[in-house]
């Protein structure tokens, strides 16, 4: 079978609007700045793409899951609770649509401008837009966006939010009157404004709040792009057109339906044979591959890093990953840059980083990645330095059980991965597959020796992203069981650090410390690849299969 | 008679308790629950807060014995509770899927006896002949080849065939509409899966009919039929066939209550919405009440179809009718 | 399942059909596989498959387990006869070392549930009354059980691996197994003789093994034959849910989990060979089971 070069392939499979776009962000992280210019580029990204996008179509999409468990995407976590109900709802801001990678560019959704931070950057007034309605046809005032906003931050007893303690820096949020709302926060910091632009911040109608707050957890009534036409359990989920949409000109589709499709199999099946048109989460390059040699010019693929990555945890409590030396051999045997690069053939990985999103400005060089452990270019060196310190730390015979989580993409094709290069340095691996429960449960409770864990963010948010890895006393899911004051104490300087180029030396310093001291190693970002029949047009892919799902700008070439 | 069916009825009721006490220790075995997967699963971070809420509001706090004898109350009054990761009544869940898994199921079984009697009695009666060999091997072959595998090719070689001959791959639609709403669409949907879990079942059932048949055709009463001069065929159809029927309808009843079981894969492979799809998902979600629920009602058919069984056999036994 | 067949057909089993012979046992064998050519391709499959997996570190060409990022999913070649898979693993040596692991969870299986449900059916049938009963009620609640339930709890409380594979596929199996043994060892303990061995004072434990064991051999042989076959089959449908043997272990339903729906349009070899490699094992398991029964059962010996 004659194989594509990838270099080819990907030529024959992308949109030029792709390249262009890609390369100008990259561009934009590479120099570091700021909002502005990165508005500026983002609209010549899109006139470069130009073309008048057309009214009337339905767009048929696949939720790579089973349905989720309630509607309020509050409380929830799970992207198959966004991509189902996202179009119904509108946001205070959010990342821009049009360039949805910008990790920088964040604009109004309800609000008529971004605002400049007051009073030494404690306070964010917002002016909301006038005469927005609710799909009942209810006004939507600064009164509704306060009491959502009261309900993700500052929830009542009884009520959960599961992002409660992205918000740690909030301290009042009051509408004074129907368009304002104003945000006092207890401290200045550059991570406040991207946990702002959170997709999951749907905005609820006060009323009904009042009313019950948990209306919203079997009920949609919100005021997006989109109204509900109809819900069938673990089925599929309509929607149908809002006429009063405040973005003039959209939505452009007539409507949406969304299918549950938990199989990846069918998903690429049901996308061959146009039953439906895209899933926008990520299909594994064996899909992309099969459609785009099936289907040729029928079939786009846009594809972009991914602000989600597998972690290595050694668990500290138990030995021998006590020792400095073992954890440090245990991330030198690992071949990260040509393991990424086999990987990306058959997972949904590609990018060798640490612990920030390899596309933002505050993320590690290559230069400076290859001082870290676990990412020396000379592989022989850094395995023979890995025989060295076991050798010291007297475990040459080392053996363990990975605990790994029962997914296939990328979850069990890294885990194998990794026992295959941890043999290389005589180490004897296994992996202990579980399901989501008791592989959470395990780590939870510490009753493992090594897990492979997953890091996944909504909103490219490296300062708040970064508080994963911070010591178990402080942030309950970092499953590493260790103590390290220094590590905190430079992350506290950098949550309250308003300059950018001094964060990001603070930065450095943070991912240094964790890498000298072999807490835990970044293996691997994540890949996406969403393949698309070519008629879906105006949607972007960005680093967070989160982002960009209310569909208001998508349109049907047919 | 009436003794032996009462007994028989009050029998049902330990073997569902102890059902119930097995699928609920069991589930609590597993560590980890549907609160942290609801919260954890995406990767991110959650508020513990959360978790503690979530607990309290699926009543998991409450000690288990309390728990138990909730969910044995709730099963006598036919109450399923809700679902632990949804919130919806379990009888919504279940009836929302019911649909497309009974359609498959009846299908499969309509199917599995087009094909098994006739095919099964050709087979016993032209037995040891090559008609026989080829029926046998086909036969087993379905009791050995495993049902998703046989869905994956079944898909694959659908999509290539139309994509060869009509050059636009054609596969089942993956929205279910009801029968009466669109009956092409819905049958193009259910007619793979069925033939897919039809085959295994009509295997089963064509090796019990060939092997019913062969034992009834050596009886005396055959044989004395025959040495009559009797036409074969009348003898087939009327004598052999009948009495071979017995054993093959009971093993076709008892083998429905397994295909519901099968059909938790093929539904996997077919992306159905269908009963066995949300099994797995109770269980892998850790969804106590409606894992719970599944099972007892899995056991109850199973049970019941067992008791139908037990209970026309002892019809036909004099011993046992008349003692 | 095959249940209700054996409860009909064997429970009248004769007891001296399966005396076994002596000298005339090779003749037996012969007179076997002429009768029985379905069978005896059966038993030529099963002792491939044995064969293979008690050889495999010396036909398999290449490691199993070993990645080989250069070589991944290639065609069948001559380098690798049956193509790689998707971490560039020779299929031929997965599968050959496959053929090891079916074997070890198939026999395992087999005779574990086997004996369990022996010794549990024929302790049930004699001793009678309450035995009996409870043990009645418990096989049925383990009839009933979704394996896939039981399974998982084995998994998550135990952990993956070759042995909690065969502990949860093997509990499924004994109830079946009981309820056949169960109905032959009945029809036997009705048996005049059996009492008149109680009447003559000699033990339980000698009149089960030396009476009523020997007796219910046939059906249970039949059994633990077709549980192999099942055990099989059942392991390939848990990996296929993720609950059965893990990475990178070799075992052909793990090996149709992962691969073979991702890859089946651009590399078929990955679910093809897995597949096939089952259905020829479980095909001769059961052919082989079918020939057993015909010879053993008198009622299906043509007169």
């Amino acid at each position: 079978m004659a194989r594509k070069s990838d270099g080819e392939r990907r030529a024959s499979a992308f949109g030029l609007a792709d390249i262009s776009w890609r390369s100008l962000a990259a561009g934009i992280h590479r120099s570091g700045l700021k909002l502005a210019l990165g508005a500026a580029l983002a609209l010549g990204a899109t006139a470069a793409a130009a073309e008048a996008p057309k009214h009337g179509g339905v767009l048929t999409y696949m939720i790579p899951a089973d349905g989720g468990p309630s509607l309020d995407g509050h409380r929830e976590t799970t992207f198959a609770v966004l991509h189902a109900t996202a179009p119904f709802y509108s946001v205070l801001i959010r990342v821009n649509p049009d360039d949805p990678s910008s990790t920088t560019d964040f604009r109004c959704d309800l609000c008529t401008e971004m605002p400049k931070p007051t009073d030494n950057g404690l306070t964010y007034t917002f002016k909301i837009r006038k005469g927005v309605k609710f799909h009942d046809g209810s006004p939507l005032t600064a009164q509704d966006v306060a009491a959502s906003w009261n309900k993700i931050v500052h929830p009542k007893p009884g009520v959960a939010s599961a992002r409660e303690n992205n918000f740690v820096m909030v301290d009042t949020i009051t509408a004074p009157d129907d368009e304002t709302v104003v945000f006092k926060l207890k401290f200045a910091t550059l991570s406040f404004l991207p946990a702002l632009a959170d997709p999951y911040a749907y905005i609820y109608s006060k009323k009904i709040l009042d009313k019950d707050m948990h209306w919203y957890e079997k009920n949609i009534m919100g005021s997006g792009p989109f109204k509900l036409v109809d819900y069938q359990i673990g089925q599929s989920i309509k929607g149908e057109r809002n006429p009063d949409y405040y973005h003039p000109g959209q939505p452009y589709l007539d409507g949406f339906v969304a299918i549950f499709a938990p199989k990846q199999a069918v998903r690429t099946d049901a996308i061959r044979a146009d039953r439906a048109a895209l899933e926008f989460r990520s299909l594994p390059p064996s899909a992309r591959d099969q459609l785009v040699k099936e289907l040729g010019d029928k079939i786009t693929v846009q594809e972009s890093d991914w602000n989600c990555g597998n972690v290595v945890t050694p668990n500290h409590q138990k030995k021998p990953f006590d020792d400095l030396r073992v954890r440090k051999a245990l991330f030198l045997a690992i071949d990260q840059w040509k393991g990424a690069q086999a990987l990306s053939k058959i997972a949904i990985v590609r990018t060798v980083g640490s612990i920030v999103f390899p596309g933002s400005p505050f993320a590690a060089t290559k230069e400076e990645l290859q001082q870290m452990i676990g990412y020396w270019p000379d592989i022989e060196k850094s395995r023979a330095e890995a025989r060295r310190l076991l050798k010291e730390a007297g475990q040459e015979n080392l053996s363990f059980e990975l605990l790994n989580r029962n997914v296939d993409q990328p979850y069990k094709i890294v885990g194998t991965w990794l026992i295959d290069e941890w043999s290389k340095v005589g180490i004897k691996a296994t992996q202990k597959v579980v399901p989501t429960g008791p592989w959470l449960d395990s780590m939870r409770s510490g009753d493992f020796t090594v897990a492979l864990e997953a890091n996944c963010q909504n909103v490219v948010n490296p300062i708040a992203d970064v508080g994963r890895w911070l010591p178990h006393e402080v942030q309950r899911e970092n499953y590493g069981y260790f103590s390290d004051p220094e590590e905190i104490e430079i992350y506290n300087r950098l949550l309250r650090e308003t300059d950018v180029s001094k964060a990001r030396v603070l930065m450095r310093k943070l991912d240094t410390r964790i890498n000298d001291q072999a807490h835990q190693l970044m293996v691997t970002y994540w890949y996406r690849i969403v393949p698309m029949r070519s008629y879906v047009k105006g949607w972007k892919i960005s680093p967070s299969h989160y982002l960009n799902q209310d569909l208001a700008n998508i349109w049907l070439d047919k | 008679m009436y003794r032996y069916i009462i007994k028989r009825v009050l029998l049902v009721i330990p073997t569902l308790l102890g059902a119930a006490a097995l699928v609920f220790v069991l589930m609590r075995l597993v560590p980890g629950d549907v609160c942290v997967v609801r919260l954890g699963s995406s990767g991110g971070t959650f508020d513990p807060k959360a978790i503690a809420l979530c607990h309290t509001e699926l009543g998991m706090d409450k000690p288990v014995v309390v728990q138990f004898l909730d969910f044995v109350w709730g099963i006598v009054r036919l109450d399923f509770g809700t679902s632990m990761w949804s919130g919806a009544p379990v009888t919504t869940e279940i009836w929302a899927r019911l649909p497309i898994s009974l359609e498959i199921a009846i299908l499969a079984t309509v199917v599995a006896i087009a094909i098994a009697i006739p095919l099964g009695a050709l087979s016993a009666v032209k037995q040891n002949t090559w008609i026989d060999v080829v029926v046998r091997v086909f036969a087993v072959g379905g009791i050995a080849t495993p049902s998703f595998w046989l869905g994956i090719v079944a898909l694959l070689i659908v999509l290539n065939f139309t994509s060869a001959v009509f050059g636009h791959p054609w596969m089942p639609p993956i929205e279910y509409v009801p029968i009466w709403q669109d009956p092409i669409r819905n049958l193009s949907m259910a007619l793979l899966p069925a033939v897919t879990v039809g085959y295994r079942y009509a295997a089963v059932s064509m090796r019990m009919t060939r092997s019913a048949m062969l034992e009834v055709m050596q009886e005396d009463y055959i044989r004395t039929a025959r040495a009559k001069g009797l036409i074969r065929k009348l003898i087939i159809n009327r004598h052999a066939l009948k009495n071979a029927l017995l054993p093959v309808v009971t093993l076709i009843g008892i083998e429905f209550a397994f295909l519901i079981g099968g059909l938790v894969v093929t539904e996997q492979v077919f992306n159905l919405n269908g009963v066995g799809r949300l099994f797995v998902q109770a269980v892998q979600n850790q969804d106590y009440t409606l894992s719970q629920a599944l099972v007892m009602l899995t056991v109850m058919i199973f049970v019941i179809c067992n008791l139908i069984v037990d209970l026309l056999y002892a019809w036909l036994d004099p011993r046992i009718r008349f003692g | 399942m095959v249940t209700a067949v054996h409860t009909t057909e064997l429970s009248r089993a004769r007891l001296d059909d399966v005396a076994p012979g002596r000298a005339s046992s090779i003749r037996r064998l012969l007179g076997f596989c002429r009768r029985e050519l379905l069978g005896t391709f059966g038993l030529l499959l099963m002792l491939i498959m044995a064969a293979t997996g008690l050889t495999a570190e010396w036909i398999a060409p290449y490691s199993p387990t070993a990645n080989d990022f250069a070589a991944m999913m290639e065609p069948p070649s001559w380098a690798h006869p049956l193509g790689t898979d998707q971490f560039g693993r020779d299929l031929l040596s997965r599968i050959v070392f496959g053929a090891r692991t079916a074997m070890i969870v198939g026999l395992t299986s087999a005779l574990v549930g086997g004996v369990i449900g022996l010794v549990l059916g024929v302790g049930s049938a004699y001793f009678g009354g309450k035995t009996d009963l409870i043990l009645q009620r418990v096989s049925d609640v383990l009839m009933a059980f979704p394996l896939i339930i039981m399974a998982l709890a084995v998994v998550a409380i135990f952990g993956t691996g070759v042995e909690n594979v065969i502990i949860a596929i093997t509990i499924p199996l004994v109830p079946r197994c009981a309820r056949v043994v169960r109905a032959s060892a009945l029809a036997i303990r009705e048996v005049p003789y059996v009492d008149a061995a109680r009447a003559l004072g000699f033990g339980h434990a000698r009149i089960i093994l030396c009476h009523m064991v020997p007796n219910v051999m046939a059906p249970f042989l039949i059994m633990v034959t077709a549980f192999v076959g099942q055990a099989v089959l059942a392991e390939a449908s848990l990996s296929y849910l993720g609950l059965g043997v893990q990475e990178p272990v070799p075992a052909w339903g793990l090996m149709l989990q992962g691969g073979a729906e991702e890859y089946a349009a651009t590399a078929p070899w990955i679910a093809l060979f897995p597949g096939i490699a089952i259905v020829l094992a479980v095909l001769g398991v059961n052919l082989f089971g079918d020939a057993l029964r015909d010879t053993l059962d008198p009622k299906l010996r043509k007169r």
